[in-house]
């Protein structure tokens, strides 16, 4: 085990390989699938943080109305924050397994298979 | 206080202490090369790992800082955890599994690959130690607050002695443990953690007929000054334009610092593959998600069941909120354990923080700088992580006993911006920006790392209030105690403009190389078996 392993004087073919790889149409799949669910979604979810910091910040009457009890807007938004998290950590994990793992896994088959 | 008994708080600490120095002593014993030492042979499975992630993430700060925060401030300390919990959002999606298909031990690696090698390496371990040792600082700080109240030790003297035994004893079990050791200690600590606050908010809960709304009620009416206020946004952070401004500074440090903290970023490194490390942050944002659930019933419970006046009596004030509130429950014995969880979460998180600041110094500067890559025995890295884990641990001890008293809140918010700044907009980009190049990297680690140290030491935080560090200095000249607001979008300003005005190309084959791999894995480091 060195201790540096990507040094730039790697062979000439590896690198052909990676820039192979980087070109070819399975990679730019797994790479429109991954950016086309991570980008949209960090968007919304910190647009719906951010939403939430402000209504918290500026609008006091609004989030101090009672709902059911002593349970006011607030509190209800604040839980929402949590359960937003929870939901989008779920349909992630579901998009990665179905969309994203197994086209992962093909492409790492096909660039450790030839080398070694 | 009277009923608390610090000879049994003692005594159970002692038993942690034991238990979990016996179990790194057995972890250890595979303990062979850098990336046991370093990684824990990478062979953490990913359900372990996020607990182990909660144990690391869930410090002192978020257990009795949140708890006391909401029995004194109501909702404005509630706001604190949502921004802890949903800035693992941006770890789940963007970082962890990137990362962990890219590098090895550290940030470095990932922020190193494509560029000039030193550079960047240096710039990274200077932004990982900067965070590391104002985190460690608040938690070692910290620790000295907690013994006043748990153990009865006012004076400064008894103080120092305990920050040094703590010191003394993270020290050990880094050296003997490493990340493996580590590993361990936070998972057992997370467990006990989260066991005695779902066990407190069963009961303070059941002491309300399992309705929310009845606590939120009884802590309205023992708060004769703050009443139905505690309820709504405001009264920490509503005063003011300006204290406004902050909250807004604040939130955003919070959201994004946690997807840059090095010694969070460092545990994506001791499970096999990608698959793992998405796994552990899936754990993790449950376990953490559900022990802020916890922490909002232990605060209204706080403030219901002991008042704020009992809280702000107490030694270590809004600190003092849970380990209260487990008297009145479960009497000495309850405050003991939860007394003794609470040591052990300082002492679980200095490790983790010590062991990432050595693991950069030993991979990223001895091995990469000055070795240059070619050290010529394997064990010479553990080595140098080994004795600088001592020197950091001597610095921390030192530097808590010098900031003993100091406001800890501030520290733990300058690490989380300085990791927001520098480090998260140099991930991002080199990660998913394929013209950024080692100049750009320069600019935002550093110019990230510059702004928001030059605004924290400008900001009332530091001067001319009666809360400062400095109460009899008045320096403050930046508005703002949180620098997020200002500090964020300068480091990625800088992290473009440093790199279009570059004249030097970013590596396309070593681009090329990097975004494959860690899209797809391969090349990745594999789990040892042993």
């Amino acid at each position: 085990m060195s201790t540096v392993e990507h040094t730039p004087s790697e062979s000439a073919p590896d690198a052909q390989k990676w820039v192979d790889v980087q070109a070819s149409d399975d990679f730019a799949e797994l790479k429109h699938r991954l950016r086309k669910f991570v980008f949209p979604v960090s968007g919304l979810f910190l647009a719906w943080y951010l939403l939430y910091v402000l209504l918290a910040d500026y609008a006091h009457g609004f989030m101090s109305t009672k709902v059911v009890g002593n349970i006011n807007v607030g509190l209800i938004f604040g839980l929402l924050q949590f359960v937003s998290t929870f939901v989008i950590t779920t349909l992630y994990v579901r998009h990665a397994n179905k969309n994203l793992d197994p086209l992962a896994e093909k492409l790492r088959g096909e660039i450790e298979g030839d080398g070694k | 206080m009277n009923e608390s008994s610090p000879i049994l708080n003692i005594s159970i600490f002692g038993v942690f202490v034991l238990v979990t120095l016996f179990v790194v002593i057995r972890a250890s014993r595979n303990t062979k090369t850098a990336a046991d030492y370093l990684a824990a042979g990478r062979a953490f499975t990913g359900p372990q790992n996020g607990i182990a992630i909660a144990g690391d993430y869930l410090s002192a700060a978020s257990f009795l800082g949140i708890a006391g925060a909401i029995a004194l401030n109501g909702y404005d300390g509630f706001l604190y955890s949502i921004g802890f919990l949903v800035a693992w959002l941006v770890a789940l999606l963007l970082v962890a599994e990137l990362l962990r298909n890219t590098g090895k031990y550290t940030m470095g690696d990932v922020l190193s690959f494509r560029m000039r090698q030193r550079p960047v390496r240096a710039a990274a371990a200077t932004s990982t130690m900067a965070v590391s040792f104002f985190y460690l600082l608040a938690q070692m700080a910290g620790a000295g607050g907690l013994v006043a109240l748990l153990l009865g030790i006012t004076g400064t003297g008894g103080q120092a002695l305990v920050i040094a035994v703590v010191g003394a004893l993270m020290i050990a079990y880094v050296l003997i443990g490493g990340m493996k050791g580590t590993t361990w200690v936070q998972i057992i600590k997370a467990v006990l953690l989260i066991a005695g606050a779902g066990i407190m908010t069963v009961w303070v809960l059941g002491k309300y007929g399992f309705n929310l709304s009845s606590v939120l009620g009884a802590a309205v009416d023992n708060a004769p000054k703050a009443g139905e206020k505690l309820l709504g946004p405001g009264l920490a952070y509503g005063k003011n334009g300006t204290t406004k401004l902050d909250f807004l500074s604040l939130a955003l440090a919070l959201v994004l610092g946690t997807a840059g903290l090095p010694h969070i970023l460092m545990r994506f490194y001791t499970v096999p593959t990608a698959k793992e490390a998405r796994r552990s942050v899936v754990w993790a944002i449950w376990l953490i998600g559900i022990f802020y659930l916890f922490t909002l019933v232990l605060g209204y419970g706080a403030g219901a069941l002991v008042g704020p006046d009992a809280i702000n009596k107490a030694p270590g004030k809004a600190n003092s909120a849970a380990p209260l509130l487990a008297l009145e429950l479960g009497g000495p014995i309850l405050l003991g354990l939860i007394a003794a969880v609470a040591f052990a979460t300082i002492l679980a998180v200095v490790a983790g923080l010590t062991i990432t600041a050595s693991a950069s110094f030993a991979h990223d500067i001895y091995a990469n700088i000055i070795k240059k890559g070619q050290a010529e025995d394997k064990d010479s890295e553990v080595k140098v992580a080994r004795l600088t884990a001592i020197v950091i641990g001597l610095v921390s001890i030192g530097g808590g006993i010098i900031a003993n008293g100091q406001n800890i809140a501030f520290l733990v918010a300058l690490a989380f911006a300085v990791a927001a700044s520098a480090n998260l907009p140099t991930i991002l980009y080199s990660l998913f920006w394929k013209r950024f190049n080692t100049s750009g990297a320069l600019w935002s680690i550093y110019g990230g790392l510059a702004v928001t140290i030059t605004l924290i030491v400008l900001s009332p935080a530091v001067s001319g209030q009666p809360t400062s560090m400095f109460k009899n200095a008045d320096f403050a000249l930046f508005p703002l105690s949180n620098p997020g607001i200002v500090s964020i979008p300068v480091a990625f300003l800088l992290g473009y403009i440093g790199t279009i005005l570059s004249k030097d190309k970013a590596d396309p084959v070593k681009q090329a190389e990097m975004e494959v791999r860690s899209l797809t894995g391969a090349g990745a480091e594999k789990a040892i078996a042993h």
